[in-house]
């Protein structure tokens, strides 16, 4: 067996924090993408605009970049927010936060392309049934839309979360104790960087293959619909 | 905005780095990629099984723990510290193209998997009516076939590596992120240089994508429209 010097326990608490940020991130970012996904289908276009320059931008620049950018940044910002305040504090984020919102924003970049596949997969003559059956425009959506959209964009989402939970290694880089950061203490301490960055690398696997798992039960639930007649 | 203008060619350095970084790490990529692809859809299970771990460790894991992993590392053994290697293995900015080259080779060689089973199956009977040996098969029907239908799948490939370049900084290169990292820890002015490499980031990736869309018009030169007789000129 490998000897860890005691560090399993702070391990196993950066993993924990891991998840956590992985599942604020994909919440935000599903809110995120989802809005962006209206916005983009309003046809209204000082709002496709937006979505459109929020996509591009996000999509095109590094993640590491867009932690930096929001936990330094912010910090910036914020301090200056404050500073008019008349208060001359250094204000910032705290780095779950940060993180959380950086890697937010990703998610919802690239969710929001997923949703919006989605919304156009649905044939409009569904909505126009619901319609005629007189359901009113926010219960078709819940009712009729929203279930089939999240059926179909399900594999895309479960892919980014895939891609989501990789990244919350970069939050590191600004202080946030979670897996990657965790590693890197114990590697400080003992020197025995192969041992412990090799069983972070076996923990992210671990945590993939599970994930991987969880999102092929969420496709069959959410397909049982689709599921071929068993015929005797 | 001075300092941004006075800044900038040191920014310009940083971004011929990542350049850098991210053609090598595509050129070494792609040579591991086409093996394991090759090997991946071998009707042998311990042909395919090799190819299987690779692509299954690199897509499952960060790739900043990849490089970590190479560079702090393999340091920790005495023995590739006394090997022929360790120059180059000391070296972050060799650590971080081998690093990128065998991350971006496993999500490449997927890809290109991809592409190799969506050959119809009757280019490969004929090519095998041919009389084509397995080898020329490879060489002249399925790789060239191959390439051509992942091509768009690997162009986001391409602009996830040139992303991705960017953890070269958390081991002292000086890309774009490097860069503009050690410019603000001199004057602080944290929102402008993180801009501004995200600018520099954007011109790339719009760059990229212009050269793999003219290469995909290109590949594709057999499925254009013909000239309208009406377009000739008189």
């Amino acid at each position: 067996m490998i000897d860890l010097h005691g560090f399993g326990s702070q391990l196993a608490m950066g993993a924990a924090m891991t998840v956590e940020i992985a599942l604020g991130a994909c919440a935000l970012g599903l809110v995120l993408g989802l809005g962006t996904a209206a916005m983009r289908l309003s046809g209204i276009k000082p709002l496709v605009g937006v979505a459109k320059t929020y996509t591009t931008v996000i999509r095109g620049i590094p993640e590491l970049l867009v932690v930096l950018l929001v936990y330094f940044g912010s910090a910036r910002i914020l301090t200056g927010i404050a500073e008019s305040f008349g208060s001359d504090d250094y204000v910032e984020l705290s780095p779950f936060v940060a993180g959380v919102i950086a890697l937010g924003l990703t998610f919802g970049a690239y969710a929001s392309e997923v949703f919006r596949g989605a919304f156009l997969a649905v044939p409009n003559g569904q909505l126009e049934a619901a319609r005629a059956l007189g359901m009113s425009q926010g219960h078709a959506f819940r009712r009729i839309l929203l279930p089939q959209v999240w059926r179909i964009a399900l594999p895309g989402l479960g892919n980014l979360f895939l891609v989501l939970l990789k990244d919350t290694s970069l939050v590191s880089v600004a202080g946030m104790e979670e897996l990657m950061r965790k590693t890197s203490i114990a590697v400080s301490f003992t020197k025995e960087p192969f041992t412990f960055y090799a069983v972070a690398t076996v923990m992210y696997l671990g945590m993939t293959v599970i994930c991987t798992a969880a999102l092929h039960i969420m496709e069959r639930r959410a397909n049982l619909g689709y599921r071929p007649l068993t015929t005797a | 905005m001075d300092d941004i203008i006075e800044r900038l060619p040191e920014m310009l350095i940083g971004a011929v780095t990542t350049i850098e970084l991210t053609l090598l790490a595509l050129a070494f990529g792609i040579c591991l990629a086409v093996p394991a692809a090759l090997a991946r859809t071998s009707r042998l299970w311990w042909v395919r099984a090799v190819p299987y771990a690779y692509i299954f460790v690199f897509r499952g894991s960060p790739l900043l723990v990849q490089m970590f992993l190479l560079y702090y590392g393999l340091s920790q053994f005495e023995w590739i510290r006394s090997s022929m290697l360790w120059p180059i293995l000391r070296e972050p900015y060799w650590c971080a193209v081998i690093a990128f080259a065998l991350n971006t080779g496993a999500y490449t060689a997927e890809i290109l998997r991809g592409g190799i089973q969506s050959i119809p199956k009757g280019e490969i009977e004929a090519a095998k009516a041919c009389g084509m040996s397995p080898a020329l098969m490879t060489r002249r029907i399925v790789l060239p076939r191959a390439f051509r239908i992942a091509w768009p799948a690997y162009g986001n490939e391409v602009i996830f590596m040139l992303k991705g370049s960017a953890l070269a900084s958390t081991i002292t290169l000086l890309d774009i992120t490097g860069m503009a990292r050690s410019i603000i820890a001199e004057n602080y002015l944290s929102l402008e240089f993180f801009g501004l490499a995200g600018v520099l980031y954007l011109l790339i990736s719009w760059a990229f994508m212009r050269i793999l869309k003219i290469v995909e018009i290109h590949l594709s030169a057999h499925l254009a429209p013909p000239p309208l007789a009406s377009a000739t000129p008189e």
